[in-house]
């Protein structure tokens, strides 16, 4: 018997695939590792060879706001962590606070009020064309720093609302400074509005859409059983469209997360402020960036991976 | 400003690339720097750009200003031509990165001589002669009452960020146990507006930026600076690292501009100098100082009359300082530090010899 016709291997439909990829895939390795190695000898020669001890070197600086105990004498790394964990509260405070006035923004666009309508259209309108920096420049430096300072503070009983910022629990005047068991300053204040104004406009549009996406007839059975107008939105429409809406919002949290960084611009002393001032007084510019790089990259993965869990829980349990 | 965000963050990352691109480049040539003003034809020079005084921009779009003069007589020397200056405006965190990734030739922005930022091991620069002998001061309003330092105590500061000024602040008010609270902003403009908006009960900064940025308030008379001086800040010019030729050429010319002042030369006398070099003979040091005779010029690559170029471009250094912070301009520092070595001050020009 004859052996079958050898198919010879550069003509094999299932191994050339195989060798273009594997050929490809080394040329990629060749690249970065000549980039690599390049970098590290350059860096060496510069005597700037990538190294982290000077994280344990005293800072030197102040933060103006932090949650952690700091001082000036505690280590970079220490007042780079001050940063991280400013960062992520006003991260975490603008998740919530865009996520609910994006909501209800959205939803107002259903409305049967005309006026409410069109109003949440003028906002996302408005609010998403305009950049996000001026904005943070016009909430810090022409809303919040408006505010009265000293004995002109706007006093509520427990409640104190100052040019350096908002003070909760029997708040004092002690020596022309307010001093208050529980403080917001401005900064943050500015920041988290600039954040959540913005975002918010973003997620009403993708909440729109979810809403959108679900069909007429929906809202019509509802009502022809009965339900009230919110108990529809509640029980009928808003469990089908957060299948649509969750994907959305998961871009947006990133967004949120990522835009936080400008903080710069209303005197927010964030992750970026912090390593922008070590970066400065080590000049250590590559580890700086790349630890900066690295920071922004696992808060928006944990984000997403959050998210995506959120959305396996929404989506249509088939059973 | 988002691009200008955007560029203090890209541009680290450039300056790594920059360092990945060009693994065997540098050595041989005399001078990369030199060569590559004199072939661009043009000098790239970064300056602060809003302060009144060392760099800032007039009405009609031109620059002016200490630093900005600085420049031009670099210009002159290397190229002819003070003219032939491009500016670009940098914070003071984009500063050292620009350098770095060679977008700019010289960083002449009122930056303070350190050590770490001269060190290889730091950020790795290299230092011009000192060009203004400044001190860190602290300004607050008049209204406020505050008196010394002391007074601060437990009260906001508004700093810039990235810059000397923040670290002394913090040593000294550690130093004289009084906490504060200090609020960075990324540029010198934000910082003021949040000063001027009462933010904060006073703004520290070197002190001829205090009173520069003070000619600029609505109402300057109602701003005192505070007897306390906090820290020297030489100001400086840089070149980066690496290019001695090109260093040499530009801490020369700004030796020469202050050898100028010494021998009486100014940018009025400097033609009747030349000739009077040209005719005499006997005026050794006269003739090689203004390039009549000998190769100071070839010395440093630079054309043989650089020194007239130079001095012509702006005047002496003692011209330079009088017209833009001086008497002769709406800051009217006093010389101070910054009177010639023999008037009692700080600038001195080794010999051109």
């Amino acid at each position: 018997m004859a052996t079958p016709a050898v198919t010879p291997w550069w003509r094999n439909r299932r191994l050339i695939p195989w060798l273009v990829q594997g050929v490809a895939g080394l040329l990629v390795l060749v690249v970065v590792a000549f980039l690599v190695s390049n970098l590290v000898r350059n860096l060496t020669n510069a005597g700037l060879l990538l190294s982290l001890s000077w994280l344990r070197n005293p800072a030197g600086f102040d933060v103006s706001e932090t949650l952690l105990p700091y001082n000036a004498e505690l280590p970079y790394w220490r007042a780079l962590l001050a940063g991280l964990v400013n960062t992520l509260r006003v991260v975490l405070a603008g998740l919530i606070g865009a996520t609910v006035l994006g909501t209800l923004i959205g939803v107002a666009a259903f409305s049967s009020n005309g006026l409410l309508r069109r109003l949440a259209r003028v906002y996302v309108e408005l609010i998403r064309n305009i950049p996000l920096l001026l904005q943070l420049v016009f909430w810090y430096f022409v809303v919040f720093l408006d505010l009265p300072g000293g004995e002109q503070a706007i006093q509520l009983p427990g409640v104190v609302l100052a040019k350096s910022g908002l003070y909760l629990g029997k708040p004092e005047l002690i020596n022309d400074v307010w001093q208050g068991q529980m403080r917001l300053t401005v900064e943050f204040g500015a920041l988290l509005t600039g954040l959540v104004v913005y975002t918010a406009a973003f997620i009403a549009e993708v909440v729109r859409g979810g809403v959108a996406s679900v069909p007429p007839g929906q809202w019509e059975a509802s009502r022809s059983l009965g339900l009230t107008p919110l108990q529809t939105l509640q029980r009928i429409v808003l469990p089908q469209a957060l299948r649509v809406i969750v994907p959305g919002l998961n871009s947006q949290y990133i967004s949120l997360a990522k835009n936080s960084s400008l903080a710069v611009a209303c005197g927010y002393t964030d992750l970026y402020s912090v390593a922008e001032t070590t970066l400065n007084q080590t000049g250590r510019a590559v580890e700086v960036v790349l630890i900066l790089l690295g920071s922004y990259l696992v808060i928006d993965l944990l984000i997403s991976a959050l998210m995506n869990g959120v959305n396996s829980w929404v989506q249509i349990k088939e059973r | 400003m988002v691009r200008l965000r955007k560029l203090a963050l890209c541009a680290p990352l450039l300056a790594a690339l920059a360092l990945v691109g060009c693994a065997s480049e540098g050595g041989g040539i005399q001078s990369q720097k030199l060569n590559g003003v004199k072939s661009r034809g043009k000098l790239l020079c970064g300056v602060e750009g809003k302060l009144p005084g060392f760099s800032f921009v007039n009405p009609d779009g031109s620059y002016s200003g200490l630093d900005v003069d600085v420049c031009r007589a670099v210009a002159a020397a290397t190229l002819g031509d003070p003219n032939k200056v491009e500016y670009r405006d940098l914070n003071s965190s984009e500063r050292f990165a620009a350098l770095a990734s060679g977008e700019i030739d010289l960083l002449s922005r009122n930056t303070t001589y350190t050590l770490s930022r001269d060190a290889s091991g730091g950020n790795g620069l290299s230092f011009a002669p000192t060009v203004f002998y400044d001190g860190q001061g602290v300004m607050a309003p008049k209204a406020a009452g505050i008196n010394s330092l002391k007074d601060l105590a437990g009260k906001p500061i508004c700093v810039e960020s990235g810059t000397t000024t923040e670290l002394n602040l913090a040593d000294r008010m550690r130093q004289i146990k009084a906490p504060y609270t200090p609020l960075k902003f990324q540029t010198s403009d934000q910082t003021y507006a949040a000063y001027l908006q009462g933010r904060c009960v006073a703004v520290t900064s070197d002190r001829s930026q205090l009173a520069a940025k003070r000619t600029s308030f609505p109402d300057p008379a109602g701003h005192v600076l505070l007897p306390e001086v906090l820290s020297k800040e030489p100001l400086t010019p840089v070149t980066v690292n690496g290019d001695p030729g090109w260093a040499d050429a530009v801490r020369w010319t700004i030796y020469a501009l202050m050898q100028a002042e010494e021998l009486g030369i100014t940018q009025a006398n400097i033609d009747a100098k030349v000739a009077e070099a040209k005719a005499n003979p006997n005026q050794a040091d006269l003739r090689r100082f203004l390039g009549v005779e000998g190769d100071f010029g070839k010395q440093l690559g630079l054309p043989a009359d650089f020194v007239v170029q130079a001095v012509k471009a702006g005047g002496n250094y003692g011209e330079l300082f009088e017209r833009n912070v001086g008497q002769g301009s709406k800051l009217k520092l006093e010389r101070g530090l910054n009177h010639q070595w023999s008037d009692g001050g700080l600038i001195y020009s080794p010999p051109f010899r």
